[in-house]
């Protein structure tokens, strides 16, 4: 029955075939996973309200990476019965289309984000990322003080060419206006209508409540305030759900 | 002809340097985690920071020494053959690997990272690496090519294996668009689902083939050495070697159970973890079973001990794992610290602990020592980091479960019985006992520290026929 195994001292005595053989069967696995995930076009839900993020987002979603708040935040609701209760709707793979990287998450240490967007006001995620534990006394977070620093969006525009490069539709009018755009939603009383022409259910606030500066805080606050607004569930049919 | 061994002195020392550091960062972040305090109110110092530090100190720091210093150590031996390039090439590896840590560890702490989990690096460090590896791969294939034996030693084709799998796996996922070329920032070519699907294509398979592979090549050498009998069994090496790489692959989509990713991905993702059971256990018997008539010299080699309690833990690991990924267990289990904890019983269990056995058996053959500096010590790292481990993983069964139960968990009237927080305040005695348990894994490291510090510098000198695999080199200078 073993025969066979004899054999294998002939890949045994030459490195090349055993280099090339396993190589070719490390291949496999991966292959098949991943190459029908781009090919099958209902890997991502049909449904209607996904855009790119705006500028503002876009920078809050980096300071989002760069902290690594995934390591303790999920945004991947799953679908069971307390996490609807507890979250939202279970996560679409269309709502992260455009996330340059994914940020689903692995561990729950704080409570998944996925749909934390309007939960809360503006003026309680700011005081909770400066004080954690002074709005919710048995927080093991970290305070995030030190955000209250100016924005440097002097890069804005190379950060959206970027992400149109590998793929987020983003136009020229929008890489043209990235910095008006960015600064038009930090501040409530600029005229928004240009802006908010180019991002659909966008919207302008003071995020860090000082509506004369452009923080870290407003970026990151105004991207937590999207997450999982831009899908209007009650429109959704069953039919756009479905997976292959 | 002399074998090449003064980098991989360096290699070997700088093992045990970065364990240190990188349990030490395991220690600070477990505490952070229990006393939030500890996160100092700074930015460099917070838990998003130095998460990845700690992940790439162990698995790469580490790990990668371990796996980078014991491979060039075994090719030269199990060949008979000098390293390819020489001393050269040795020294090349040695500091452009550690430059790699350095770059990335630095970026850590400054909030340089791709965010996606252990392939935090950002692109200029990625592209030094693909090129520190190509030289490795170059160096590990040239010195088996000269080769003075027929055969390939088992233990090279897991590290060849793992060689060219990584090297695979890195560039897969971390294809990137820098912002510019003078930013340290990129955007990750795939998003969302796909990009979900190729992470953890990497991220699995770096366990499957950094921490599973190079170090079933280190247990292939290291016990049939330190037990002085030959592997038990040549078939099952063949069949455990080809299976385990084939399946390992496809076991990634475990960690995505009843995510956005498609459900075929999922099923086929978790009837791989379970099949991968399998092969995983064929090494864990072949690696055992080695010591079949010479159980005895658990009792006088405490080095041993050290490897062969590694092969249990990666037995342990390696059941709990495929159970895991069972979809209704998964349910229940992701998301929590029982995550944590498994991945800990394999980290410390089975990486840690087959190093500790090598590291032990290496510095008095490389240093030219008739042995260790004092074996009292080594029982004492034993114990040590064995109650550490037993520690912290029971901690993490507990606590994980316990989270995801209450998560779940409906009071009469059909309401969610807990609010998130509540969650996490029930967590916090765990937490403190986790951290226990990384203090004496920690010591254990310490104690390892000073015990091969001692053997380099006081360990009585070896006869050169008291070691005849450094006797040639002897005879030759």
């Amino acid at each position: 029955m073993f025969r066979w195994l004899r054999d294998h001292g002939v890949i045994e005595r030459n490195l090349i075939l055993m280099g090339v053989l396993t190589l070719i069967t490390v291949s496999i696995g991966g292959l098949v996973q991943i190459v029908p995930l781009f090919a099958v076009e209902t890997t991502i839900e049909r449904v209607s309200g996904v855009r790119p993020y705006t500028p503002l987002e876009q920078a809050g979603r980096d300071i989002y990476v760069r902290e690594g708040c995934y390591l303790c935040h999920s945004q991947m609701i799953r679908p069971f019965r307390d996490e609807l209760e507890r979250y939202g709707h279970y996560s679409l793979a269309a709502e992260s289309m455009y996330d340059h990287p994914f940020q689903w998450g692995s561990k729950r240490t704080g409570p998944d984000l996925a749909r934390v967007g309007g939960r809360y006001s503006d003026d309680w995620h700011a005081a909770h990322l400066r004080s954690p534990r002074a709005l919710v006394p048995a927080s093991v977070m970290p305070p995030y003080a030190f955000l209250d620093r100016p924005l440097d969006y002097t890069d804005i525009q190379d950060r959206l060419r970027a992400l149109r490069t590998v793929g987020v539709p983003y136009t020229d009018e929008m890489i043209a206006n990235a910095r008006a755009d960015l600064e038009a939603q930090a501040r409530p009383d600029a005229d928004g209508s240009a802006f908010q022409g180019r991002y659909a259910r966008a919207r302008q606030g003071a995020f860090d409540g000082d509506p004369a500066r452009i923080t870290e805080m407003d970026a990151l606050v105004a991207y937590l305030q999207m997450l999982g607004t831009l899908v209007d569930f009650r429109d959704v049919t069953p039919a756009q759900l479905r997976q292959p | 002809m002399t074998y090449v061994e003064a980098p991989l002195r360096a290699f070997a020392a700088i093992t045990a340097f970065w364990g240190v550091v990188g349990f030490l960062v395991g220690v600070v972040i477990a505490l952070q985690l229990a006393y939030p305090l500890l996160n100092l109110d700074l930015e460099w110092t917070t838990f998003g920071r130095l998460r990845p530090l700690h992940t790439s100190a162990v698995i790469f720091a580490f790990g990668g020494n371990a796996l980078l210093g014991t491979s060039l150590f075994i090719v030269q031996r199990t060949c008979r053959a000098r390293l390819f390039g020489g001393d050269d090439a040795g020294w090349f590896l040695f500091w452009g690997y550690q430059f790699v840590i350095v770059m990335a560890a630095l970026g850590y702490v400054l909030g340089i990272t791709q965010g996606k989990e252990y392939a935090e690096p950002e692109w200029y460090v990625d592209l030094w690496l693909t090129f520190v590896w190509v030289v490795y791969l170059v160096v590990f294939g040239g010195t088996i090519l000269r080769r003075a034996e027929p055969h390939i030693y088992v233990a090279n084709w897991f590290y060849l294996a793992f060689i060219i799998t990584i090297a695979m796996l890195h560039i897969g996922n971390n294809v990137s668009i820098p912002v510019s070329f003078g930013s340290s920032h990129s955007y990750s070519a795939p998003a969302g689902v796909q990009g979900a699907m190729i992470q953890w294509w990497y991220g699995h398979n770096a366990v499957g083939f950094f921490l599973t592979a190079g170090f079933l090549g280190m247990m292939y050498y290291f016990i049939p050495k330190q037990a002085n009998r030959p592997v038990y069994s040549y078939r099952l090496s063949i069949v455990h070697f080809w299976t385990l790489i084939f399946l390992y692959i496809w076991a990634g989509p475990h960690h995505l159970h009843y995510t956005a990713l498609p459900d075929w991905a999922q099923v086929l993702g978790m009837v791989f973890s379970v099949v991968l059971w399998m092969p995983s256990w064929g090494g864990m018997i072949n690696g055992l079973m080695t010591l079949s008539g010479a159980w005895d010299k658990l009792r006088t080699n405490p080095a041993l001990r050290f490897s062969v309690t590694a092969v249990g833990f990666y037995g342990m690991s390696t059941f709990e794992g495929p159970v895991m990924s069972i979809r209704a267990v998964n349910g229940l289990s992701h998301y929590t610290d029982w995550t944590i904890g498994h991945v800990h019983s394999g980290a410390m269990g089975w990486v840690g602990f087959i190093t500790f056995g090598a590291l032990y058996y290496l510095f008095p053959v490389l240093w030219r020592k008739k042995g260790v500096w004092s074996e009292k010590l080594i029982a004492w790292h034993f114990w040590l980091a064995t109650l550490g481990i037993v520690f912290y993983i029971t901690a993490m069964w507990v606590s994980g479960i316990m989270q995801g139960l209450m998560w779940r968990a409906y009071d009469e009237l059909g309401f969610l019985q807990y609010s998130f927080v509540e969650t996490v305040e029930a967590m916090h005695p765990y937490y403190v006992i986790r951290a226990l348990g990384g203090v004496l894994y920690l010591s254990g490291a310490l104690i390892m520290a000073f015990n091969l510090w001692k053997t380099v510098t006081s360990s009585e000198a070896a006869e050169p026929e008291a070691a005849p695999a450094s006797a040639i080199a002897v005879a030759a200078e």
